[in-house]
């Protein structure tokens, strides 16, 4: 209940976390251009992120030692009042929105002192660390909100300085599909994620129709105790597979992934920030926040699992045959958004928020890394021309290494605890298959995430040593990555299965008991809808051989890889591109999604604008009805017509006269 | 009731004073219209601190005899929906002045008088509270508007200048003759007063209250208001007279025309149609609501393929009013409410495009999309401001356009007039068109290589340009930010408003407001 809600006065503090971002983007963005000291702006960029992640911490901590069960409401002003809609500012302190917030502030954090090397010498080296602030404080919103309309704020405004990032080197050229200019990148980001943004919109306001409130907790409660005005299982299908497609946007999923890699365009931290560790991550937020709602619609959450699966799949098929190191990974992130949509679909939203947080780090780390190797290279992309650059790059090398094995899951490292928790618990609920196409994409993953590493970092040295003469990256940037080095490599301790940890502790999976509060009412409902599958020990077993098996198709793909990239001619994969040039060509054009939307959206709807809603339908049928009127009914036309020509001084003085003629009489009647 | 009188009569006598200037002396003029505008501004502060906001009645009413014949008198008060306008006339005014320093070259003197003219006749038109002065007023403003697109507009200004012309009688004609109508009715059949004739707005609005007119007839006088205001609004399929009245007119004139006199025709549905005509309102909201949705998806598709920025500007507002139609019949007080905040947001983002969009003009004197490009390296401060407004026409939220939209489509979704989805699911796709029309021009203006070497020295905005741009910022981000402040000012009036029509059809009334306020005895008769 509501009245339940204490508000904490500690809890208040929840309101700097967005705030001081907020300042940060004031002040830089009001008067950065005047200083000039890159040093100075990239200390209160990185200050207006790193007090917040104190704050974060302090909370954190808090929650921890308090046990609270139910989140804190920390209302800041009444934002919309008007009717029987009363929206708030307001803030929600509970395990989702700390850890999410601590994700952004830390990851960001790392990534605004990354920048401050890499934006280096830029001509508008202010407005970039405006513009991350200004996105530190929208991703807060996102997750810190206690209502959907403030979410939906941070989730537009995030969307807003992905835009500007995107295109933030507006005059440079980006090759994409219909694209000539970064600009062109930036404007698709927008425009895709606005059709996702209507399924959004409309959600909500299915759910206030249902519900009488957008408030996070009103709605979750009403929903797990089946109190609605107007329950059926229908109406929430509609909502939550209308908010999915919100999410399918805003986490580059089929149909609406075809952004994201050309979100590339931005600078390189951009996308480590933005496009992997957080801003993608929104839609799993979204889901995960109303997992209640979810666990009530199972048709929505098979469409979730079946999206995911398909993402995880197809995008990391496509990563199989680029050569530019950032589309990769954009790929790459898009399949493992895929794989945390999995996740989130079959119900195991632990493993799905778990996957977020350990994709924050590995992907972060590899972003960065590409950035220092771009950095290194004289903003070279192409990896088949680069080779050999461990020995120049140690730091960049062996961080991106760790980062590599982390995302192919090889054991004890981060990736491979969340990764497997997600295989896992597709398989427990039943879904054998998509254990085996997820398994299938975790092979395809590990393959090109070595074919990255082995013909970036090894091999002969094919770039031209006269005009690229590569060097290890400044301390600000190798710093982050030696941290998120560690916590790629450490992380996924936070979430130890149970069947590996049950020898030291009941409860080995921290985040999982951590995030129990959060998602117990969701895990109940879903828990009575499916039985039990078995017992105890005998799931173990399967989960032990589960992980052997999983590992040993991680180690496969590491295999491979490294097989068909140690021959300096590459004689496998040219023999595959070869024998198979439909295949690789389809791959390679990330099998024409692009082209189909232009074909079968964009140009029509161009097309039946230009020629027939302007051309026709406002110049031929309703001017000409007008004209035609205008002349036919006593040449009202042709008279002002005449009038016009020539005259309009003495026309002016009639009507001015005839102002004041009326002016007068009301004058005189006062 | 004085403030009232000056903030209407101020403009007027600034026109006369300035009919006194010798017309050689530009700069004494511009700035004494500059003065004058500037100090009504100011004056209507004084206005929004003296009204009472839980109030839902009209204020600051005068009421003085004028034709006794046929009981026409000078009637003016504002309540919470039309002081919103008045503000939004006395804020953009001083704008429209200042932007016109540089746009008017020509007969400087004739074109400041006209400006505070039409000043003058819009806060008339927002503040009527006598359907033959309303009538007055709405016509004069024909007069300095169509002189404004006519000698200071562009090559086709007389195409323009006559389509606007022709468009707008044949609305007027309509409308006067069902206030003649309205006027013997209610004052000979419902009231069989002394002139068997009234044009008193509270005395019909009471009237009407107890006894509504046969419906068959209400049809019939509901679509003749209806007509004149949409044409205005502009509703689609009354829509062609815009654009190119819009790309037509000088800059300052395009300012005003979108944000404040488009703003006549929205007002006057809710004012008159609504209030006036409820039973015909139900019968005709699903119709009118379409065209608004329809108007909402077509502007949005036809702005998309434009080439020149400013029609392209033009097309967008028919998109815009849309949405401002759709909440008004929604009938909800968040629609009516979203419908009235909308109708200011436009006025600034609109506004401030069509500035913007002027600015450029008058740098490179032309507005063709192609011939731009890479202007952002020049024009750094420029992009920002057209970055701003773009967004704020794009609904984002933290930003006015949101709120508007938001709470339009909220209305029209929740609305049991309506009592369909169907209206918001197709107006809410206006949203992803608004993102791309806006997001395209701008990529293809701001962004890329400036390769034109016309462009090449464009200078960026000037102080003057400043004192234009950040006062329109100022109140997008407030009014995205702290809506309440100017929402809370008409809640109460559209409440009553929506009360009244919910009991007409529902039989209840959904709000309770002040108790004190309910039907002060306003009404003289």
């Amino acid at each position: 209940m509501l009245e339940t809600l204490r508000t904490i006065d500690m809890y208040d503090m929840i309101k700097f976390i967005p705030l001081i971002p907020l300042i940060g983007f004031l002040i830089l963005g009001l008067t950065g251009k005047y200083i000039k000291k890159e040093a100075v702006i990239g200390t209160i960029g990185s200050l207006a992120v790193f007090i917040p992640f104190v704050l974060s911490i302090i909370l954190f901590i808090d929650i921890v030692k308090q046990h609270i069960t139910s989140p804190v409401i920390v209302p800041v002003y009444t934002w919309i009042n008007t009717g029987q809609l009363s929206i708030s500012i307001s803030y929600q302190v509970d395990q989702l929105s700390i850890l999410f917030s601590l994700i952004i502030t830390g990851v960001g954090f790392l990534i605004h002192i990354y920048s401050i090397g890499y934006m280096h010498g830029d001509r508008s080296f202010s407005r970039f660390f405006a513009y991350l602030n200004l996105f530190i404080f929208m991703m807060l919103n996102l997750v810190l909100s206690s209502n959907f309309l403030l979410t939906f704020l941070g989730w537009e405004g995030v969307g807003l300085c992905s835009y500007l990032l995107i295109g933030f080197w507006y005059d440079q050229k980006f090759e994409g599909t219909r694209i000539t200019w970064t600009g062109d990148a930036a404007n698709k980001a927008f425009i895709v994620n606005r059709i996702g943004d209507f399924g959004f919109i409309i959600a909500m306001f299915l759910i206030f129709l249902t519900f009488n409130s957008l408030d996070y907790q009103t709605v979750k409660e009403a929903a797990a105790g089946g109190a609605f005005a107007y329950y059926n299982t229908g109406i929430l299908t509609a909502i939550t597979l209308l908010m999915f497609l919100g999410c399918t946007g805003k986490s580059a999923q089929i149909p609406l992934a075809v952004w994201l890699p050309d979100a590339m365009a931005g600078p390189t931290p951009v996308s480590a920030l933005i496009h992997a560790a957080t801003m993608v991550t929104a839609g799993i937020f979204l889901i995960a926040r109303n997992s209640v709602l979810f666990a009530l619609a199972p048709d929505t959450m098979m469409v979730v699992a079946i999206v995911g699966l398909a993402t995880a799949f197809f995008a990391a098929t496509i990563g199989l045959v680029q050569n530019d190191i950032k589309k990769v990974l954009a790929y790459s992130t898009v399949s493992q958004l895929g794989f945390m949509f999995i996740a989130l679909g079959v119900g195991a939203f632990t493993a799905g928020v778990f996957h977020v947080m350990t994709h924050a780090f590995f992907k972060g780390l590899l972003f960065l890394g590409a950035g220092s190797v771009i950095h290194g290279m004289h903003h070279q992309q192409n990896i088949k021309m680069m080779g050999g650059l461990k020995k120049y790059m140690p730091v960049t090398y062996i961080t991106f290494f760790v980062a590599t094995l982390a995302i192919s899951g090889i054991p004890f490292f981060s990736g491979f605890f969340s990764k497997d928790e997600i295989l896992w618990s597709a398989f427990s609920k039943g879904h054998w298959i998509m254990w085996l196409i997820g398994a299938t994409a975790a092979f395809f993953t590990a393959f090109y995430m070595f074919r990255l590493l082995k013909l970036t970092f090894h091999g002969e040295e094919r770039f031209d040593p006269h005009h690229v003469h590569p060097h290890e990256s400044p301390k600000t940037m190798t710093i982050p990555l030696i941290i998120l080095a560690v916590l790629s490599a450490l992380g996924g301790f936070l979430g130890i299965p149970y069947a590996l940890g049950s020898w030291f502790s009941a409860h080995p999976n921290l985040l999982e008991n951590f995030l129990d509060p959060v998602f117990e009412d969701a895990q109940k409902i879903i828990s009575t809808a499916t039985m039990k599958v078995s017992s105890g020990n005998e799931i173990h077993f399967q989960e032990y051989l589960l992980m052997l098996i999983s590992t040993g198709i991680a180690l496969s793909g590491i295999y491979l890889a490294n097989k068909f990239y140690s021959d300096a001619l590459w004689s496998v994969p040219r023999a595959l591109a070869k024998n198979f040039r439909g295949t690789y060509n389809l791959l390679f054009k990330k099998y024409k999604l692009d082209e189909f939307y232009f074909a079968t959206v964009v140009d029509p709807c161009i097309e039946t604008s230009r020629s027939f809603l302007w051309k026709i339908f406002d110049v031929k049928y309703i001017d000409g009805l007008v004209n035609g009127l205008g002349r036919t009914s006593m040449g009202i036309g042709e008279t002002v017509r005449k009038l016009q020509t020539g005259i309009v001084q003495n026309y002016a003085v009639i009507m001015t006269g005839g102002i004041i003629l009326i002016l007068f009489w009301i004058f005189i009647s006062l | 009731m004085a403030i009232l009188l000056t903030i209407l009569f101020l403009p007027l006598a600034g026109a006369f004073l300035l009919m006194l200037v010798n017309k050689k002396e530009a700069k004494v003029i511009q700035y004494t219209a500059l003065a004058i505008s500037l100090a009504t501004f100011v004056i209507s502060f004084s206005l929004m601190a003296h009204f009472d906001s839980n109030n839902p009645n009209f204020q600051f009413i005068v009421n003085i005899e004028w034709i006794k014949q046929f009981d026409a008198g000078f009637r003016i008060g504002v309540d919470g929906m039309s002081l919103l306008l008045v503000m939004l006339t006395a804020f953009i005014a001083p704008i429209t002045i200042l932007s016109s320093f540089s746009a008017i070259e020509k007969r400087q003197k004739e074109y400041y008088v006209m400006i505070l003219i039409l000043q003058f006749a819009m806060t008339g038109v927002f503040i009527s509270l006598d359907i033959f002065l309303f009538y007055i007023f709405w016509e004069i403003i024909l007069i300095p508007m169509y002189f404004i697109i006519g000698i200071w507009g562009g090559k086709d200004r007389l195409y323009a200048t006559v389509k606007f012309f022709i468009f707008t009688v044949v609305g007027s004609l309509f409308m006067l003759v069902a206030i003649v109508w309205l006027g013997s009715y209610v004052g000979g059949t419902v009231l069989h007063n002394d002139a068997g004739f009234t044009t008193n707005f509270m005395v019909i609005q009471h009237a009407l209250d107890n006894q509504p007119i046969p419906l068959d007839i209400q049809k019939w006088i509901f679509l003749a208001f209806a007509l004149s205001f949409c044409i205005k609004v502009p509703l689609f399929p009354f829509h062609t007279w815009l654009p190119d009245a819009h790309t037509e007119a000088p800059t300052p004139g395009s300012v005003v025309l979108a944000a404040v006199l488009l703003k006549m025709g929205t007002y006057g549905l809710i004012r008159f149609n609504l209030d006036l005509f409820p039973q015909a309102s139900f019968y005709y909201a699903p119709i009118i609501s379409t065209l608004a949705v329809v108007g909402i998806v077509y502007g949005a598709l036809v702005a998309m393929v434009q080439t020149d920025m400013k029609r392209l500007v033009a097309y967008s507002s028919v998109s815009h009013l849309g949405f401002v139609v759709l909440g008004i019949f929604s009938m909800t007080v968040e629609g009516i409410q979203g419908g009235i905040i909308q109708m200011v947001n436009h006025g600034l983002s609109t506004g401030m495009l069509f500035l913007l969009v002027g600015m450029i003009y008058e740098r490179r004197h032309t507005r063709d999309i192609a011939e731009f490009g890479g202007i952002a390296r020049v024009m750094p401060a420029f992009t920002v401001f057209f970055s701003i407004a773009m967004f704020a026409s794009v609904g984002l939220p933290g930003l006015n356009g949101f709120v508007g939209e938001f709470l339009t489509l909220f209305g029209a979704f929740n609305s049991p007039f309506l009592n369909n989805w169907s209206y918001t699911i197709v107006a809410t796709s206006g949203v992803i068109f608004a993102a791309v029309y806006l997001l395209w021009m701008f990529q293809r203006v701001m962004f890329g290589a400036n390769t034109n070497p016309q462009n090449h020295a464009l200078k960026d905005i000037s102080k003057r340009e400043w004192a234009l741009l950040v006062p329109m910022v100022v109140f997008i981000v407030w009014i995205g930010v702290y809506p309440s402040t100017f929402m809370k000012v008409s809640e109460n009036s559209t409440k009553a408003l929506v009360n009244k029509l919910y009991e007409k059809k529902f039989g209840y009334k959904p709000y309770a407001l002040p108790a004190s306020t309910q039907q002060k005895a306003n009404i003289k008769n």
